[in-house]
């Protein structure tokens, strides 16, 4: 699937394919055409790569080839055996867990689940969880406290899904809960962002020791759409609202939400899943080991002061 | 009844001064200023607690002269140098200065509850909203840090349609921080209430205003994470009338009690009984 920023890249492919299916005739030689061309085609990713505009991120953030939590789980992480349930009402797919191993140290994986195709996305609700995933994934990380086990959260989600039995259930209570729960829980979290983080939906399980954004991924305290149709009471303002609200990974390094990006290559994360995984590996690996060592009373002093220093008021 | 009761507001209506009459917001019934400010904002028609300033919440609970404000000069900061359709967030923030005189959406501080010394929290909707701002983040957290240090229960009174658009990340951020400094609280044993005053939704309802130790909210509030408007077009479904009242969250089990305006305070002194007992 192509993004409108990538129309250009998507024209030159199919030209790409063209020479190349003609060229399966043996009376034929295009390969240095052919070769030429997917030079062009590389620069010309590079390109607009190098400038994408905040609402062109957000294209590449909600992109569905873009690896997905099942993907990590199969490719990046080994061992999974995940868990199910809340023990009070059900079993969200909206957000999924378990343990999982990465490069050989043990931890308890958690993160939303978003689908590639309509089947998948209804399956796990497109990634917007109801209370029980964040009521599920509270489960886990007390788990993980009782084991000693680190926390990863992998952030991928439109937000918490707005409807009438999740009201009912207590949406808002459930993301506090874990707000509240995960300021003081003693093992190290290292929190993800690989896609969309969409408002509190995102921080229900996105409160951590160290905040790392996959370099196209986007995190908002309100939709562009959303923010778009209220601020400027026009929805195709969109645009102008992703721009305003700083929701790009540069910006959140600058403004001190975000601890380090993780590189994606040249054409996003959806273009090359290895090479994206083996830098996501390596962040979480280089993070693991940094909050290893220190003691529980420090950890938590830490993940305490990042957050109370977030907007800090200072005169002047 | 319901023809007459039409007929005599319609008539009412007509000629309405508007410094004589208050109209309440849920019913529309035109009730006599002086009526409905010895009612404090209870509208004696539909049973309906209109939104009250910071000033008349601290004289409803805190006993008279007792309250020290805290952190009084801390303002919104625009992080973002956020600009939307209306113009800059900055200009926005400062009009809200003037017009409430207030610096931010909350007002924080110490005071008594019938000699009780507590710290208290009260959001104004008047400001941007009640909106979560960095500075009514920062102000939250430092009266809980100020309750853990003397010790004193904390009680925070929420009204707020939610997190600060303006601010972006840095205002979702402040849930997180909230809940971190009343996590602290929960690690001392330092008690703390929350009160649920109509709107407390958004942002607001998913983080401090609903961990409190005890749960309060005033008849008929609306308390809810994601809007109305939004659940119904997700759900292409009318939702009940009392979905997201306080009536609603109490039956669902996510409040302890609704308590009437005119009893909150000395419910509060009664339930303060219990949690600071020697």
């Amino acid at each position: 699937m192509a993004l409108n920023f990538e129309q250009p890249l998507s024209d030159l492919t199919k030209r790409i394919d063209e020479l190349t299916k003609l060229n399966e005739d043996p009376k034929v030689n295009f390969n240095s055409e052919i070769a030429a061309l997917k030079k062009e085609a590389q620069t010309m990713r590079g390109n607009l790569y190098s400038k994408l505009s905040a609402w062109d991120t957000v294209q590449v953030a909600r992109h569905p080839d873009r690896p997905l939590i099942r993907n990590y789980i199969k490719d990046m992480f080994s061992d999974f055996i995940e868990l199910h349930g809340d023990r009070c009402f059900g079993d969200d797919h909206g957000i999924i867990g378990g343990f999982a191993t990465l490069g050989g140290k043990r931890l308890m994986l958690i993160g939303h689940q978003k689908g590639n195709s309509l089947e998948s996305n209804i399956a796990s609700n497109f990634g917007m969880a109801s209370p029980e995933g964040y009521r599920k994934a509270l489960r886990l990380m007390k788990l993980a406290e009782k084991y000693n086990l680190p926390v990863v959260c992998l952030i991928d989600t439109p937000g918490a899904y707005p409807g009438m039995e999740a009201e009912a259930r207590g949406q808002a209570e459930a993301i506090a809960k874990n707000l509240t729960e995960m300021a003081t829980l003693e093992v190290p979290i290292i929190v993800v962002v690989t896609g969309e983080g969409g408002s509190g939906g995102a921080l229900g399980i996105g409160v951590g020791d160290a905040v790392l954004m996959l370099a196209n991924s986007v995190y908002s305290v309100i939709s562009p759409e959303g923010c778009a149709s209220i601020l400027w009471r026009d929805g195709k303002k969109a645009p102008e609202a992703a721009e305003a609200l700083k929701i790009t990974a540069d910006s959140l390094l600058e403004l001190g939400i975000v601890d380090k990006i993780i590189p994606e290559p040249t054409g996003g994360a959806h273009y090359d899943h290895s090479a994206t995984m083996k830098e996501v590996k390596k962040a979480i690996l280089k993070q693991l080991e940094k909050f290893n060592k220190i003691s529980t009373r420090k950890l938590i002093e830490k993940r305490f002061n990042k957050y109370a220093e977030i907007g800090k008021f200072r005169k002047g | 009844m319901g023809w007459f009761k039409k007929s005599k507001k319609n008539a009412v209506q007509s000629d309405a001064k508007p410094e004589l009459w208050s109209v309440c917001p849920a019913c529309k019934a035109h009730i006599y200023k002086e009526e409905w400010e010895a009612n404090i904002k209870v509208c004696p028609e539909c049973a309906f607690n209109d939104k009250l300033s910071y000033k008349e919440r601290l004289q409803l609970l805190i006993d008279e002269g007792s309250f020290k404000e805290l952190n009084k000069e801390i303002k919104p900061t625009d992080h973002l140098k956020f600009v939307d359709a209306k113009g800059p967030y900055s200009e926005k923030a400062n009009a809200a200065i003037t017009k409430t005189g207030m610096n931010e959406s909350i007002i924080t501080g110490t005071g008594n509850i019938n000699n009780i010394p507590v710290v208290i929290a009260v959001m104004d909707f008047r400001f941007l909203g009640g909106s979560l701002g960095s500075g009514t983040g920062d102000k939250i957290l430092r009266a809980a840090e100020y309750a853990l240090k003397h010790k004193r229960p904390y009680i925070i009174v929420s009204a707020s349609g939610g997190a600060r658009m303006h601010e972006g990340i840095v205002s979702l951020m402040q849930m997180a921080k909230t809940c971190a400094g009343i996590a602290k609280l929960n690690k001392a044993k330092i008690p703390y209430i929350s009160i649920l005053t109509h709107p407390t939704t958004g942002g607001v309802s998913a983080s401090f205003a609903m961990v409190g130790d005890i749960n309060i909210a005033e008849p008929g509030t609306m308390i809810g994470f994601a809007g109305r408007r939004v659940i119904e077009e997700t759900i292409k479904q009318k939702l009940p009338d009392d979905f997201q009242t306080a009536e609603y969250l109490l039956k669902h089990g996510f409040i302890d009690k609704i308590v009437k305006r005119n009893e909150m305070k000395n419910f509060l002194s009664n339930v303060l009984q219990y949690t600071t007992a020697k």
